[in-house]
């Protein structure tokens, strides 16, 4: 399935769903937040939410700002 | 008010009460390591974080949560490098997931020759973010007309520029800020501008509740000192705020008697 994360193509293989995808990418699904197509995706559906092909997904944290 | 209260002396900002007046921001330090340690030898209770893309590319780097940890500190997300209110709300739209918690800095940004917040998008943001039930403090210039009418719009608190982001020249304009703590109902914080301790005094003794800054503690050649520095610059200019200052005289007025002289 190809998807866009974070701005860029990915092409991931056994990955049905939101919580599949963090763990494919060696994320602690705690320390992230995660949109898909403009939408945000409460952290306790992420084993519920299913990807298609072409989505497009940010996965954000938090880093040091002022 | 008596000289023994200054322990009780807490300020307040969307139901959440605080203890330190000084909110620190977590950006520009060499590690989190030490942006950690100079948060704590500021003695401060909020941070300022920022939201970014996770680098897919290496996820085992150090994350800030790691270090500066959210169980210790109340994470105040703000919604910096956003120059529209559409891109401000969907970026706290995420820090609110990964946080959990809905009290947020709102900043929006006009050039970034200045970084000088854009008043007119930061108002029509906050109201589409006020709308969401988020708690907004408020990144502002310090034009008086411009904070109350964020506050009219719902701000928790009104967060006005003592100079331009990361320059520390100190606060420009006293008077303005002095108008905006006059009237404003909600905490009035000094954001940005402060270079040195005298900056943070100056901003508490003209009646703010509370001064955030960055730049002038990752930038000090020791931050943990200038952190320190600043902790106890907050609480002089407070307590000089709360004993209520001697008026401004034109000529001398002795303190040694002048009678009994031999």
């Amino acid at each position: 399935m190809r998807l866009t994360v974070n701005g860029e193509e990915h092409d991931v293989d056994g990955v049905v769903d939101v919580a599949g995808l963090v763990a494919a990418l060696g994320l602690d699904a705690r320390k992230v937040a995660v949109e898909l197509n403009l939408a945000i995706v409460p952290r306790s559906t992420y084993a519920s939410t299913r990807l298609a092909e072409g989505d497009r997904l940010e996965v954000v944290h938090f880093i040091g700002g002022g | 008010m008596d000289g023994t209260s200054a322990l009780d002396d807490t300020w307040t900002v969307a139901g959440r009460t605080f203890h330190s007046r000084l909110i620190v921001g977590t950006g520009k330090y060499k590690d989190y390591a030490l942006n950690a340690a100079a948060a704590e030898a500021a003695g401060a209770e909020i941070v300022t974080v920022a939201l970014r893309r996770v680098n897919l590319s290496d996820p085992s780097q150090p994350m800030l949560v790691d270090h500066v940890r959210p169980d210790r500190f109340t994470y105040l997300p703000n919604t910096a490098g956003c120059f529209t209110g559409e891109d401000a709300v969907r970026t706290l739209r995420l820090a609110r997931e990964a946080g959990g918690w809905d009290l947020v800095k709102l900043e929006v940004l006009s050039d970034t020759k200045t970084l000088y917040p854009d008043m007119e998008e930061t108002l029509r943001a906050l109201k589409l973010l006020v709308a969401e039930d988020f708690k907004v403090m408020v990144y502002c210039s310090d034009d008086p007309v411009y904070a109350r009418k964020l506050e009219d719009a719902g701000a928790v608190a009104i967060m006005p520029l003592g100079a331009l982001i990361g320059s520390g020249l100190g606060i420009q304009n006293r008077l303005n800020i002095h108008l905006i703590v006059e009237q404003a109902k909600v905490p009035v914080l000094v954001d940005a501008g402060v270079g040195t301790a005298s900056d943070a005094t100056v901003a508490m003794e003209l009646g703010c509740d509370g001064v955030l800054m960055n730049t002038a503690i990752a930038e000090a050649r020791d931050p943990i000192r200038m952190a320190r520095a600043m902790k106890h610059a907050v609480i002089a200019g407070r307590e000089a705020f709360l004993a209520g200052r001697m008026p401004r005289r034109m000529y001398a007025d002795a303190s040694s008697p002048l009678s009994g002289l031999i």
